[in-house]
This record gives C-alpha cells, sequence and structure tokens, in this order.
C-alpha cells in the first residue's frame, strides 16, 4: 500500500485499541484524504465500530497515533476531539428520547463557520421539517437515521464517521441514504463509512479497506472492485 | 363556627397553608436531588446536610458579617453551591463507574462530617435567625390567617421550581442536560464539555438545597440536624414522582406536604407516617413512580 499521507484528512498509524482484556485493534493504519469516501468493510466483530470510535476515544484504551488534518487526536481529552472538526453517527443512531426533532437537530454545537444551514438540511431530509416537534424516537427507523446524520452537518464538522447508515432500514431508504451520501460528498464532505452491505459501500465510495480480526488486511480502490470480487469474497465470508 | 367534614374550617385551612410551606421545601429539595439523580447517578445523601449549610451560612453571615436575610439569599446558594462543585471534583467523579451504593456511602459519610462539625462548633440545640423586617407581619385572608413570610417563601419556591423545569425543560442548556442524562457518552462525542457540566449540574442542585436553606431558617431554627430530618421525607418525595422527572418532583413535593397537613388534621398520630405510606402504595401499584417513565 502506497501512502499519500501528506494529503490525508485523517492519518491512522499503529493503531491498536482494547476493551479490558480483549485486545481488539492491531496495528491499524489507514488514512482518508480530503473529499474522499472511504469505507471499512469486514465481517461483524472485525473491529470496524472499534475503529471508529477509537477516533473519537470512546474506548476504554486505545493507543498509536490518530492524526486530524496533522493535528494528533490520541490524548485530548474526549470532548475536545470533535471539535476538531469530526461529526459522529453512531451505529446505534443516538436519537435522545427526551428532545424532540429540532433539539435533536441542534444539539450538537457549531464548532467550525460553514456547516450546512437548516433549511439545506430541511431540503436534504424534507422529512424532518414536517415532523420538527416529534419525540425524537417516535420518528421510523428510517427518518432516525436522517436525523442523525442530518445532526452532524450543521456543526462545520468536516469529516462525518457514519457507522452503519443503512442497517435495518428498507431499500426505499437505503436509496435516499446514498443520494444524501452522494451529495454531502458533492459539497465536500470527507467520510469514513462503517459497512457489513459491500453493494451500498461500492456505489458511495472511493476506497474500501478490509478488516479482518482487528487488522487491517488489505485495502481495494473503488475501480478495481469488479476484479478483486472473489478475494473479497473470501475476506467477507460472502 | 364552620365545619368541614367534622373539623372546624380553621384548622383545617391552617394545616394545609401549613403543608403547602413543608410541601415548598419538599419540592425544592427534592427537585434538586432528582436533577443530580438523574444527571450523575448519585444518591445524594448530604442534600439535606447542604440544605443546613445554607441556613448556617446565612446565620453566620447576619451574626459576624451583618450581611442581611436578602444579601444572604444571593450568597449562601452560591457557597453551597461552589462547596458542591468542589465535593464533585473531589470525591464523586470517581464513583460514576461503580455502583451507586458507594455514590449513598459517601454522601452520607459528608452528611455526618458536615452535622459534626457544626455541632462541635455550634452545639445542638438551633439558633434563631429573624424574619426580615419586610416580610413580618400577615394578613388574614378570611378562611386562614397568612403570615407574610409564608406566603413569601410559598412563592419564591414556585417561582424557583417552574425556574429550574424551564431551564432543563426548555431551554439549550437543557437539552443538553437532557441528553447526557440518557447517554451522556455522545453528548460528549459531539463536543461539549460533560465533565463540566456534571461539575455545574451538581452545583446547581445543592444550590438549590442552599437557597431552601436559607428560606427555611427564619421557619425552623438553624441547626446541625436540621437537614436530616427533613432528607428523609423528600428521598421518599424523590421516588414517589419518579425518580429523574422534574415535574414529578415538584408537584409530589406540594401535594405530599398537603396530604402531611390533611393527616394532622384528621388523624394526628399518622401525619410522621403517611409520606411513607404513600410511598409503600405507589411503589407496589407504580414502581417507577407516579411520573417516572417505566423502564
Amino acid at each position: 500500500m502506497t501512502d499519500t499521507a501528506s494529503a490525508a484528512m485523517l492519518e491512522i498509524n499503529d493503531l491498536n485499541s482494547f476493551y479490558g482484556e480483549s485486545h481488539v485493534l492491531h496495528n491499524v493504519s489507514f488514512h482518508v484524504g480530503r473529499g474522499e469516501v472511504v469505507t471499512l468493510l469486514g465481517r461483524n466483530g472485525a473491529g470496524k465500530t472499534t475503529a471508529m470510535r477509537s477516533i473519537l476515544g470512546i474506548v476504554p484504551k486505545r493507543c498509536g497515533s490518530i492524526r486530524l488534518c496533522g493535528k494528533e487526536l490520541v490524548g485530548l481529552p474526549r470532548y475536545q476531539i470533535p471539535r476538531l472538526g469530526i461529526g459522529y453517527v453512531p451505529e446505534e443512531r443516538g436519537i435522545f428520547a427526551s428532545l424532540n426533532v429540532i433539539e435533536n437537530l441542534l444539539l450538537p454545537p457549531i464548532i467550525k463557520k460553514g456547516g450546512m444551514e437548516l433549511e439545506q438540511i430541511f431540503a436534504l431530509f424534507p422529512n424532518l421539517n414536517e415532523r420538527a416537534s416529534t419525540q425524537g424516537t417516535r420518528l421510523s427507523g428510517g427518518e432516525q437515521q436522517m436525523l442523525a446524520i442530518a445532526r452532524v452537518l450543521r456543526t462545520g464538522a468536516e469529516l462525518i464517521l457514519l457507522d452503519e447508515p443503512t442497517e435495518g432500514l428498507a431499500p426505499v431508504i437505503v436509496d435516499q441514504i446514498e443520494l444524501a451520501i452522494r451529495t454531502l460528498k458533492d459539497r465536500g464532505f470527507t467520510i469514513l463509512l462503517v459497512e457489513q452491505s459491500f453493494r451500498f459501500a461500492s456505489k458511495v465510495a472511493d476506497r474500501h479497506y478490509i478488516l479482518e480480526e482487528g487488522h487491517v488486511v488489505d485495502m481495494i480502490p473503488n475501480a478495481q472492485l469488479a476484479s478483486k470480487r472473489a478475494i473479497l469474497n473470501q475476506y467477507l465470508g460472502l | 363556627m364552620t365545619t368541614i367534614l367534622g373539623v372546624p374550617a380553621q384548622a383545617l385551612s391552617g394545616q394545609l397553608l401549613l403543608g403547602l410551606i413543608n410541601g415548598s421545601f419538599y419540592a425544592m429539595l427534592s427537585l434538586g436531588l432528582s436533577v443530580i439523580f438523574g444527571m450523575l447517578g448519585i444518591v445524594n445523601m448530604v442534600h439535606g446536610a447542604l440544605y443546613m449549610v445554607g441556613a448556617f451560612t446565612a446565620w453566620m453571615m447576619l451574626t459576624y458579617l451583618g450581611i442581611s436575610y436578602w444579601g444572604a439569599l444571593l450568597i449562601a446558594p452560591l457557597v453551597v453551591g461552589v462547596l458542591g462543585m468542589v465535593i464533585e471534583r473531589v470525591f464523586l467523579r470517581y464513583l460514576y463507574e461503580v455502583d451507586h451504593l458507594y455514590g449513598l456511602l459517601l454522601t452520607f459519610g459528608l452528611t455526618l462530617v458536615l452535622e459534626s462539625m457544626f455541632r462541635y462548633n455550634y452545639g445542638a440545640s438551633g439558633l434563631p435567625y429573624p424574619i426580615p423586617a419586610a416580610l413580618r407581619g400577615g394578613n388574614d385572608l378570611g378562611f386562614v390567617y397568612l403570615p407574610t413570610y409564608r406566603g413569601w417563601v410559598v412563592a419564591m419556591s414556585l417561582a424557583v421550581c417552574f425556574g429550574t423545569w424551564y431551564l432543563i425543560e426548555r431551554t439549550r442548556l437543557g437539552s443538553y442536560l437532557r441528553a447526557a442524562t440518557e447517554n451522556a457518552i455522545l453528548v460528549e462525542a459531539f463536543g461539549i464539555n460533560v465533565p463540566r457540566m456534571i461539575a455545574l449540574t451538581y452545583g446547581l442542585g445543592v444550590a438549590l438545597a442552599g437557597l431552601a436553606g436559607v428560606m427555611a431558617a427564619p421557619i425552623y431554627q438553624v441547626s446541625p440536624t436540621m437537614g436530616s430530618n427533613l432528607v428523609i421525607v423528600v428521598f421518599a418525595v424523590v421516588v414517589i414522582g419518579g425518580l429523574g422527572s422534574i415535574m414529578g418532583s415538584i408537584v409530589t413535593g406540594i401535594c405530599l406536604g398537603l396530604l402531611e397537613g390533611l393527616t394532622k388534621v384528621f388523624y394526628p398520630a399518622a401525619s410522621n407516617v403517611a409520606i411513607f405510606i404513600a410511598m409503600a402504595i405507589v411503589l407496589i401499584v407504580k414502581p417507577a413512580g407516579l411520573f417516572g417513565r417505566e423502564p
């Protein structure tokens, strides 16, 4: 793997993460260039979500190097990491039950200039505007996912961490999420995507890193996906 | 003389007024306890002692510095709030990961320390605190004689309770607080300084107890154990209202004060246990409390 690290927005080197006694990530290295959409693919338990949580510091222990635009994140207090420009859309979506839709949407503080305006967000996800005063968790699964994405768009974060955005959603909703990710890429957002669905990943991403048992075992540019189909199937156990 | 259910109307309304005043204190104290438990998961046994510290701060300010009730009303809650934030930073923050029981034991220990300190210096008997001149006297409302200071306590307590409810349920800061109560890690992952927010929340919660202490000083006497007598009832209020529910604490606090007052009229012997009987019934019928969310 050649490294174009100098231009990388996010650069991870020799990351090791632990949950108590169990060593989950082993010398994981990868990078995401500015404006790229990069996926982490792998089977259940390969360490994809842990990699994402490690970036934000929400694992019990991690070491190695995680740099955002050259700035080291390991060692920073947790609340300062997102302030450097990271928006997080967790796997479980994390919509707050005690907050209505608009309160959920306005919860993450603005960290930089240049975030999307509310009208632009509502143009992207019209459902949310109609349900502004609904309690957050009363939304459908698809709407909750949209809300989870929408709420990090206005903060000015340039790197978005999307953890399994299509999990458990109907195909028509998945299409909407796909469209949203394309729109965000066109707007210049950098996206790190964790996916189980390699079909979905192939439609939106530029490159794919394959994780196996906590190791990065391969990197496949999207253009070579067709020719590497056999090896990919082997990795993912399809 | 008019009677209601065989009880003189004067006695009834008198006891109801007394109940309303006790209820005002229950509401203000249980509000802070409820917010603290919701956010920190700490069963804050030291709440009663900090109410006592609020009352003593007012007494000391008047006695040693000549600062009036009005000054104490502002400064004593600040003193108690800062003391609370120190307690949170020095002790409580190490307990969030462990069982709730540890927080209860630690705050119970702090209660003993604080009460002993004041008993050592000021003795166990109560110290008088005068009602401020502007709030002396009273009005005959026809059905009941309302001392001005007691009316003031009820009005202030309602204002403080409503203000706190508004802060938590209707403002941006409050939405951070509600969100962090649900999922602190995610709120932190959005870039909000949760540890600082937790310290401030604890400070605010105990400042309410300090404020209640100042307001109580002219009614009850200022004594080292004034909080212990109250805190058990206040815990019952929190349990009945539903742990973590703001509105539950306010409404239940006032209602239980009134219930206590009514019991004093109709069956005085039971007045001390009425609240606990209510608690037992509520726990059997609706274990999450009257306003609590079912798990």
